[in-house]
């Protein structure tokens, strides 16, 4: 009797061992073949990434992406928090140029110039500033470009019609930026710029020396007095006096109402904000805005996004995280797909010839802006970066403010500014 | 049914494991914490390179953040506004609570609820809102301002052009210290209704029989007998008023302000830490920190001690 329910509980339970250790055979194979890469990246930059999976899919069927995205300032606090503990590492983390400088420094990314990944070899096929910008002091290269952001004068073309002034003048020099920027404000009563600050943004960044960074040489000296940033504090108080700055910060609600109600005649900024403007920040201005090249002939870059490799990703996985790197970048398609889409302006000077460049941009009344870029993009020059970039933005800013507001002495607030550099420029 | 014997605790160790969660918690998220933040204050470290590139270097991470300018200027600044928070807190939540305490009966429930609605309402909602309303030339604070600026009387004393609230160093820091005080006064009339209830009526008869106002019974009986709920009140608004970040963080967009005039010392410590990349000084300025906290309890502590026999 005991025997024969015993048998019967092995016959009742032999359908389902059966099952169990077919499905533990179909699983192992699998197990084995079916690899995750995981891309941590910030918005518009995840779109981006998702819209280049099927190509990705092409290439290597059996692995699967997943992307892991957060909001801009909380994905780069993330992988600061990750490099650190070496938890929660993607395989491929996108980083902002603003970003890439200060990860750079430390040891926590792959350099990319080493076997197996070589990148040197692929260096004239990018824009030459963009390499550069991930190289650190060691002469490492810690992310390869995706994109990039051409500085561009953005100007409402209706505003400086009223105002009798054209593009020419206000592109000629930057004191006659300036002067025209009085002429518009006389006439129509719209700022020239959003805050003084812009100006000194781009006039600190002409005349730079190579092996200079934007506030620190390659000796972690501190450069703040040079002329450029006396020039560059000159100008900008310049503009305050005349009132031509409506005092307003970047990506404020006033910002975007300058924009949409005309009281900001002109934008220096990356070209991507035209896309911006079009798709939620001023749709309504749609054919009175126009780009030109930034005045007295700079080229400076607002913007720009990197693909690295974390030093602690498991080794299996840097392969197929190198691949994904190089489908991003070297990609034609990818790239154009990318700057068609989300307007991301491609690195990669082999989509340059695309016919796409040639097409008339609606939001800018139908011109041909991608070509005034697509030159710019190829004459900025990289800048090298420093550690304490980030501090010493703030510090000038804020020195930038007290000559603004309370008239403090350019030549005292620039003495105090290398002080507080000073201190730190070594840490 | 029971458990097998070998899985079965014997009752001796049921206080410990009921202890366990709230134990276990406080250890992962408040004691490891505060131990490697002790730890990293002595250590210089690059976050990016990962763990093991941290590199003893003893009190110079200290060193660097008693000489840091900016160090100090976050300290006036949290100063500046734990003051010009705190005691408005206090001032207006006292003479609040006795009007409510005397005057409101059926309706007092729902008065202290509003007034208590600002405290459990989230912080990073309220300083978003703050911010639109604070705006300069679409906010309503101004608006409001401007329209009562039209009075002949109160024009004297109210700008006549919008107050430019988040970008002037001058005004980012009444506008912070506006906030916190709209958001902590409802909490310390709680507090300070719930003391007022344990003060025998009688004495308050009997101070009427005697001649005694309104006011004098105000001085001389409520305010005493506050003391020891004004202490407990003081020393929240001490430590909170010295660790303020949240207010501070929104309003300015986590950068502290223009010319640094909202970065409150926890805001410096963490941009320190995530701006800057330096998690050694972060960590030795929240020890600094916290050395100014525990001063400043203890001389508050001083000041409010209940004296001897003798009172």
């Amino acid at each position: 009797m005991r025997e024969r329910i015993q048998r019967g509980r092995l016959r009742r339970r032999s359908p389902w061992l059966c099952l169990s250790l077919c499905l533990f055979m179909l699983s192992v194979p699998s197990v084995q073949a079916q690899q995750s890469l995981i891309v941590a990246a910030y918005p518009a930059v995840d779109e981006i990434v998702k819209s280049a999976l099927p190509a990705w899919k092409r290439l290597h069927p059996n692995v699967e992406v997943k992307v892991v995205s957060r909001q801009f300032t909380d994905h780069h606090t993330a992988m600061t928090t990750a490099l650190s503990t070496s938890f929660y590492l993607p395989d491929v983390m996108a980083l902002e140029v603003g970003y890439v400088g200060r990860f750079a420094q430390g040891g926590g990314l792959d350099d990319l110039s080493k076997p197996p990944y070589d990148i040197k070899r692929f260096e004239s096929r990018w824009v030459p500033y963009a390499l550069q910008q991930a190289t650190n002091r060691k002469g490492a290269i810690v992310a390869a470009p995706t994109d990039i952001g051409p500085g561009t004068l953005l100007y409402r073309t209706d505003v400086l019609a009223k105002a009798g002034v054209s593009e020419a003048d206000l592109t000629q020099s930057w004191e006659g930026y300036v002067a025209t920027g009085a002429k518009i404000k006389a006439a129509t009563g719209s700022y020239l710029m959003a805050h003084a600050r812009d100006m000194k943004d781009i006039l600190i960044r002409t005349g730079i020396q190579p092996g200079e960074g934007l506030y620190f040489d390659s000796q972690s000296n501190v450069l703040v007095t040079s002329p450029r940033f006396v020039r560059a504090f000159e100008l900008a108080r310049k503009v305050r006096q005349g009132k031509l700055d409506a005092r307003v910060g970047a990506w404020s609600n006033e910002w975007s109402e300058g924009f949409k109600r005309g009281t900001i005649a002109t934008q220096m900024t990356g070209a991507w904000l035209a896309g911006h403007m079009n798709n939620w920040l001023a749709p309504s201005t749609r054919g009175l805005w126009r780009a030109a090249p930034l005045p007295e002939r700079a080229f400076a870059a607002y913007g720009g996004t990197f693909f690295a490799i974390p030093r602690a990703t498991p080794a299996a996985n840097k392969p197929l995280a190198w691949e994904f790197i190089q489908l991003m970048t070297l990609d034609r398609n990818v790239q154009l797909s990318a700057f068609k889409t989300q307007d991301a302006f491609p690195a990669l000077l082999e989509t340059y010839d695309d016919p796409f460049f040639d097409q008339p941009i609606e939001f800018l009344g139908g011109q041909v802006a991608r070509v005034g870029w697509r030159d710019a993009a190829r004459r900025i020059s990289a800048v090298t970066v420093h550690k304490q970039d980030a501090f010493a933005d703030e510090v000038i800013n804020t020195e930038l403010d007290k000559v603004l507001d309370r008239n403090k002495d350019i030549a005292t607030a620039l003495a105090d500014a290398q002080r507080l550099l000073q201190q730190r420029a070594h840490r | 049914m029971k458990l097998p014997a070998a899985l079965r605790l014997s009752p001796e160790w049921a206080p410990y494991v009921f202890l366990s969660p709230f134990v276990v918690l406080f250890a992962v998220f408040g004691v490891f914490p505060l131990g490697f933040s002790l730890y990293l204050a002595f250590q210089s470290w690059e976050p990016t390179s990962g763990l093991s590139a941290m590199e003893f270097v003893g009190f110079d991470n200290y060193v660097f953040a008693l000489k840091d300018e900016w160090f100090w200027k976050s300290l006036k600044n949290t100063a500046w506004l734990a003051i010009a928070s705190g005691v408005p807190q206090h001032v207006v939540a006292i003479p609040l609570a006795y009007f409510i305490h005397s005057s409101f009966k059926t309706l007092r429930n729902g008065v202290v609820g509003a007034y208590f609605m600002p405290y459990i309402t989230s912080t990073v909602a309220i300083a978003i809102l703050f911010s639109s309303l604070f705006s300069t030339d679409y906010g309503l604070i101004n608006v409001g301002i401007n329209m009562l600026a039209q009075v002949p009387v109160l024009s004297w004393f109210l700008p006549a052009n919008p107050v430019d609230w988040l970008n002037d160093p001058a005004s980012i820091k009444p506008a912070i210290a506006m906030i916190v005080f709209w958001r902590y006064v409802g909490f310390n009339v709680v507090l300070y209704l719930a003391a007022l209830q344990t003060i025998p009526a009688d004495i308050y008869e009997a101070a009427t029989m005697d001649g005694a106002g309104r006011l004098q019974q105000f001085f001389y009986i409520t305010l005493p007998s506050l003391k020891p709920m004004i202490f407990f009140g003081v020393t929240l608004s001490v430590i909170g008023g010295l660790q303020l970040f949240e207010e501070p963080f929104i309003l300015t967009g986590g950068r502290g302000g223009s010319d640094q005039s909202g970065m409150t010392t926890a805001i410096y410590l963490y941009r320190m830490a995530f701006d800057f990349n330096d998690f050694g000084a972060a960590s030795a300025m929240s020890w600094l920190l916290f050395v100014v906290v525990v001063v400043l309890t203890w001389l508050t502590n001083r000041a409010f001690r209940p004296r001897g026999p003798s009172a």
